[in-house]
């Protein structure tokens, strides 16, 4: 079983890094947007991702053909992220690829999904939230990464 | 040692200002601030653009108070090693974020007991200067390291029966 983990620097990946028991005995590609990040998940296949947001419609398009890159040539079976932009950019390249995909919008977003975790929401197979309050029809409520 | 960490992504010069004023009552003090954009002299700080994870790490663990923009990263970092912090929420009419997340985010964390929040530079002061005065201890709450294992197990259970 293969998987890649991506998130951003920051908060994005703190999260991610703590989701790691569910991938025990899987192989993991971790991908982010720094790269001195692949020190801290030593002993993995790690790629660069350049950052995105929605605001430089050139830099999300450099992006998203990094991401395709990265999925046509790992094939993974799933692709998980917990955010951002370059996250959901992946999953998207996953869509296509043929791999399934999980979106887990940041704890970061008490209030409301965030815009990519609304995005996610309509390609992800699942999408999930770290706030009870916050699920609902296909959004799933599992826990937190405050644990 | 108090570091100050402000993100990458974008300038946060009202916590920056702050703390540089803030400083001047105590006493020299060694502070340490991660922060891009910075664009004023400051009197009192060591100002970093970009640590290196493992200078970061070095950082974090050896400061007695960690003072910080309300990203996850640095809340959750602060409660995997059990460190007092203090979070100022960015605000997206300041042009410091581009929505109120941070400012939603504190506050939730704020009312389960996570971390102590300042919404504002006076009441940054006031809770550095009664955390170094030693009058407030400072809310070093934890967490274990990995997600709740509902989480994890959901995860799981989704990725092998794919």
């Amino acid at each position: 079983m293969k998987v890649i983990a991506i998130a951003s620097v920051g908060g994005h990946w703190v999260q991610l890094l703590r989701l790691l028991p569910a991938f025990e005995g899987m192989e993991v590609v971790f991908v982010s947007t720094v790269k001195s990040l692949s020190t801290t998940v030593s002993g993995n296949k790690f790629y660069y991702i350049p950052d995105a947001s929605r605001w430089n419609k050139l830099k999300l398009l450099q992006t998203f053909f990094k991401a395709l890159k990265i999925v046509q040539k790992e094939k993974p079976n799933v692709i998980i992220t917990t955010g951002a932009a370059p996250g959901l950019l992946t999953l998207i390249a996953g869509k296509i690829l043929g791999s399934k995909t999980i979106w887990i919008d940041s704890v970061a977003n008490a209030e409301k999904l965030s815009l990519s975790g609304r995005i996610a929401l309509r390609i992800a197979d699942k999408t999930y939230t770290q706030w009870p309050d916050l699920a609902g029809h296909r959004i799933i409520y599992a826990g937190n990464i405050l644990s | 040692m108090i570091f100050v960490t402000t993100g990458t992504q974008a300038p946060f010069n009202r916590l920056v200002k702050a703390m540089d004023d803030i400083a001047d009552e105590l006493g020299g003090e060694e502070i340490i601030v991660q922060a891009a954009g910075v664009d004023f002299k400051t009197r009192n700080l060591r100002i970093v653009t970009f640590l290196h994870p493992a200078a970061y790490n070095e950082i974090f663990t050896a400061a007695r108070l960690i003072v910080s923009h309300a990203g996850m990263g640095s809340i959750v970092s602060a409660l995997t090693y059990g460190k007092p912090i203090i979070v100022i929420p960015r605000v997206a009419s300041l042009g410091e974020h581009r929505n109120d997340h941070q400012i939603d985010g504190a506050r939730k964390m704020e009312m389960l007991g996570y971390v102590p929040v300042a919404y504002n530079e006076r009441e940054l002061k006031e809770k550095v200067l009664a955390f170094v005065q030693q009058k407030d201890k400072g809310t070093a709450a934890s967490i274990g390291r990995h997600a709740s294992g509902s989480l994890t197990d959901s995860i799981r259970g989704f990725i092998l029966n794919t």
